[in-house]
């Protein structure tokens, strides 16, 4: 029941790490269309399973915003043999730990169990990806609970108002545009046949993924799955558009008005995503370009900006080369220091953006990004949950676990010129969008104390 | 990384698969400096973690230099024996190391992530043992963090789950040190002068004040000769005094704090249990039926699952040196905030009143004691539990028998703990938001 909000994107969990060499990944297809894909990990008696949809807020239509992630809590809200609350309970009684989550592209179901209790999770996921009683009732309940999490999340945070409509000021016609958890008018609006009808179109087998990590055998996990999810019929999916965002053509800016202490900067250009993993080369120059400017404490942006220049108290970059929307971002964001304005440091980071585009970065930089990747794609052995996140993410965007092989190399073979070319090709004003939080009072009488990012401070 | 090494990994792993993590087997010693470590050897992946933790929390400041605690550890880690911040960073990085910690009222603490590669291993232990050995705090490098640090204090108190929490931890504690936790405040920060920091290293961050927690890639040999390494260069003074016993709230108390934000923020609670209290085990069972077992605690149900009135609602017991907070939580629209806040009261009335039933009891055990191999399947996770059962000097059996004395708990015992330990009538109400008066009152 959790969603995705724009996290500061910390380099190292942010890359996509590659699983080592020597973990044992299987792949299988039932005859229905569901894919199923098991890593043997032996190194504890545990397991994750999580069951993947390929549906988010990337499918959503206008006036039914947040309707993927309303789906998600009513998963847990009873089918034809589990009564409504019970999937919770028996996953608990099982000693087990359950959630799901909603992002643009995806929806995922997951529970982590002691391994002998991985018959169970995949029952009750077989389950509701059939059954699922959606009532009025229960709908009728459920509903206040999200618009109390939309609250809790978004209105009274004012950093996630900028960055809602950060998102609605980059994409006009790209449905990234709109916020994952919707928007209150839709969510006040929105009835149990909008549920259903989602739930019908999009949870069958044919639009799922099963991964399943930890100590286990493989022809056993696909065996349950064909016991459990094999019989579940397949439906044709609606077409899906390709909602081709047009291309920018000049700056764009917000300026948000919220009670706040700080402001807050967020910065943003139109990227490519990866599409062919074995021929394009930007994808992984633009995820090398991010780790040199916050890869690290000593990358660009903090050394310069809030060490050296200290006009910023945080900033931050980041980039995802994995979408299933084709389209992506390459964003910067950040807090100014006391007395500092958002527009300068908005001007300091373009300087910091024009340094790479006229220099170029060092090679000395270049190894210890890689030198990240390398420790990185150890380190992430130690969670099971984090290795069947990624198996996941990759298969539901439309890309394949096997690509997890090929990254480290992929990043390791990006020069210096490569990084200098993409900051130069695309981290221009006229493919930039930025949005700025101007910092309001809390009490009504006060003026606010600076005003932040008004147009004739800008350039 | 070669993938020779990647395959001699995978038949280690594969022998050691089922008795991997069964049992934890904590290695135990002292280094000549009187420093207690705690060791688990375990060679699935080439990777170290070390955990060193001091009785350097912000429980050791003092009211007019609150945040001197917090400071102190994080400037350590901006400049040691000569290098600067960006040498630092960058040579960390440069074997892809990762340079963490603990920072709490109790504890102060330093964690290492680094490839047990003799290489990166090396260096990454030249930076981790120097900045515990030789901190340099520089003047200009803490002005800086001081200026960093009073903005992010100023933005917390517009934030209204902030605002709370201060609330929360001051008026539960009151001139008890924990609640120096939450009392920085700008003035109190800017004060601090690097003299402060000097002191407080060398009184808070001595030999016999910490403790070294290790798991991985290491033999034990090499776990004591880098054990004695960070010993050895720690200030050799005496471990610092306990903190004094927390007292129990003698009446009800209900703070409203007014704030714009379209949800209020409520909190509850009464001083809980210290690290290894007699009654940790019940309250702990017990707690998970209340509201600490996620989807299926009562307060879920109720507040959640039954009314739609919050995304969260939640209750913790967080066990200290001394007595730790009972926090009862939820954020709920300000129009319905003495609906929820009714709910809540009753629901914690009932609990404590009439205990829990037979089945709550037995879906508990399941739960704790089934997902008890959670708890332990990552090196990280393993590492945390090292740190606290070193801290807080709990038994080295403690992991084995986690799951012995959560079965024994009875329902008896739950209410009984619970009548003696939360005295419901005498509880700490904080809401900030809402439609309130402005002023604080002092009834409930």
């Amino acid at each position: 029941m959790f969603i995705r909000l724009f996290i500061r994107p910390l380099f190292v969990a942010g890359l996509l790490l590659p699983l080592l060499a020597f973990a044992e990944t299987h792949e299988f297809k039932l005859d229905n269309g569901m894919r199923i894909i098991v890593q043997e990990d032996h190194r504890s008696p545990v397991v994750v399973s999580q069951v993947w949809y390929r549906a988010g807020s990337i499918d959503e239509v206008n006036g039914k915003t947040g309707v993927a992630h309303v789906l998600e809590h009513m998963m847990f809200k009873g089918t034809k043999t589990v009564p409504p609350g019970q999937f919770s309970r028996i996953i608990a009684a099982a000693g087990g730990r359950e959630n799901a989550f909603t992002g643009a592209d995806y929806t995922a179901y997951y529970q982590q169990l002691e391994k002998s209790k991985l018959p169970l999770s995949i029952r009750l996921e077989a389950d509701r990806m059939a059954n699922l009683q959606l009532t009025k009732d229960e709908f009728t309940k459920e509903i206040n609970v999200v618009m109390e999490e939309r609250r809790w999340r978004t209105e009274d945070n004012p950093q996630a108002v900028v960055n809602e409509q950060f998102q609605s000021l980059t994409y006009m016609a790209h449905p990234y545009a709109r916020p994952i958890v919707g928007w209150m008018n839709d969510l006040q609006n929105m009835t149990v046949e909008d549920a259903r009808e989602w739930y019908k179109t999009w949870y069958v087998p044919n639009n799922a993924t099963l991964v399943v990590v930890g100590d286990v055998e493989a022809q056993e996990v696909l065996k349950l799955a064909k016991k459990y999810f094999g019989p579940l019929k397949s439906r044709a999916l609606p077409p899906r558009k390709p909602q081709i965002e047009p291309e920018q053509k000049g700056p764009r800016r917000a300026i948000v008005k919220a009670k706040a202490e700080l402001p807050y900067l967020m910065i943003g250009y139109h990227v490519p995503v990866l599409e062919n993993v074995d021929s394009d080369w930007e994808p992984y120059a633009l995820e090398i370009l991010a780790g040199v400017l916050d890869g690290n404490a000593s990358a660009r942006l903090n050394q310069n900006l809030v060490r050296n220049q200290k006009i910023a108290i945080n900033v931050g970059a980041g980039y995802d080369l994995i979408q299933r929307g084709k389209v992506a971002l390459f964003e910067i964001d950040g807090s100014p220091s006391e007395g500092r304005t958002a527009v300068e440091l908005e001007d300091a980071i373009l300087q910091e953006i024009e340094a790479i585009k006229e220099k170029g970065v060092t090679e000395d930089e270049l190894k210890r990004v890689k030198a990240q990747v390398i420790a990185g794609d150890v380190y992430q052995r130690d969670s099971m949950f984090y290795q069947a996140m990624q198996i996941g993410r990759l298969e539901t965007s439309g890309y394949s676990w096997r690509f997890l092989d090929k990254y480290p190399d992929k990043l390791a073979a990006v020069t210096t010129e490569q990084v200098q070319q993409v900051a130069r090709k695309y981290l221009n004003r006229d493919n930039m969008t930025t949005a700025i939080l101007d910092p309001q009072p809390l009490e009504p009488g006060e003026k606010p104390k600076q005003p932040q990012g008004e147009l004739q401070h800008a350039h | 990384m070669s993938r020779m090494y990647r395959i001699v990994f995978a038949a280690a792993s594969l022998l050691l698969a089922l008795q991997a993590h069964a049992k934890v087997d904590i290695q135990h010693w002292q280094t000549s400096a009187g420093t207690d470590v705690y060791f688990v050897e375990n060679h699935d992946l080439p990777i170290i973690d070390i955990s060193t933790n001091f009785a350097a929390g912000s429980a050791r400041d003092t009211k007019p230099k609150a945040g001197l605690a917090a400071l102190t550890r994080h400037v350590m880690t901006l400049g040691a024996a000569g290098m600067t911040d960006e040498e630092i960073s960058k040579r960390l990085a440069d074997v892809g190391a990762i340079l963490g910690g603990e920072f709490d009222a109790d504890r102060a603490g330093f964690n290492l992530r680094t490839l047990s590669s003799a290489q990166e291993r090396d260096q990454a232990l030249d930076i981790y043992t120097k900045i515990m050995h030789q901190p340099d705090f520089p003047a200009p490098i803490l002005d800086r963090e001081k200026a960093r640090v009073i903005a992010s204090l100023k933005e917390a108190m517009t934030r209204p789950a902030a605002i709370a929490s201060k609330a929360f931890m001051t008026n539960l504690y009151g001139n008890h040190p924990y609640a120096l936790e939450e009392s920085s405040e700008p003035q109190t920060v800017t004060s601090i002068q690097r003299e402060d920091l000097q002191q407080f290293y060398s009184s808070a961050y001595g030999a016999k004040n910490a403790i070294i927690a290790m798991i991985g890639d290491m033999s034990r040999a090499q776990a004591e000769q880098i054990a004695e390494r960070i010993a050895s260069g720690l200030p050799q003074t005496g471990a610092v005094s306990p903190l004094p016993e927390v007292q129990n709230l003698q009446q009800p108390q209900l703070v409203r704090i007014p704030h714009p934000a379209t949800q209020s923020h409520i909190l509850l609670g009464y001083p809980g249990v210290s690290r290894g209290d007699p009654d940790y085990f019940p309250l702990y069972v017990g707690n998970y039926i209340l509201g600490g077992g996620g989807f299926v605690s009562r307060l879920t149900e109720e507040v959640r699952e039954n009314r739609g009135l919050a995304y969260s609602v939640y209750s913790y017991f967080m066990p200290m040196a001394q007595r730790g907070p009972f926090q009862l939580g939820l954020q709920t629209k300000r129009e319905q905030t003495d609906e929820a806040l009714k709910v809540v009261n009753e629901t914690l009335d009932k609990f404590v009143r009439e205990g829990v039933t037979t089945e709550e009891l037995k879906a508990a055990k399941q739960n704790i004691v089934g997902g008890f191999p959670l708890r332990i399947d990552s090196n990280a996770k393993i590492l945390d539990y090292l740190a606290v059962i070193g801290f807080y000097k709990l038994p080295l059996d403690y992991l084995d028998n986690f799951t012995k004395k959560v079965e024994s708990v009875t329902a008896a015992q739950i209410k009984d703990a619970f009548t003696r330990r939360l005295k419901t009538d005498q509880m700490l109400t904080v809401i900030v938001g809402g439609e309130s008066t402005p002023a604080s009152a002092a009834s409930r």
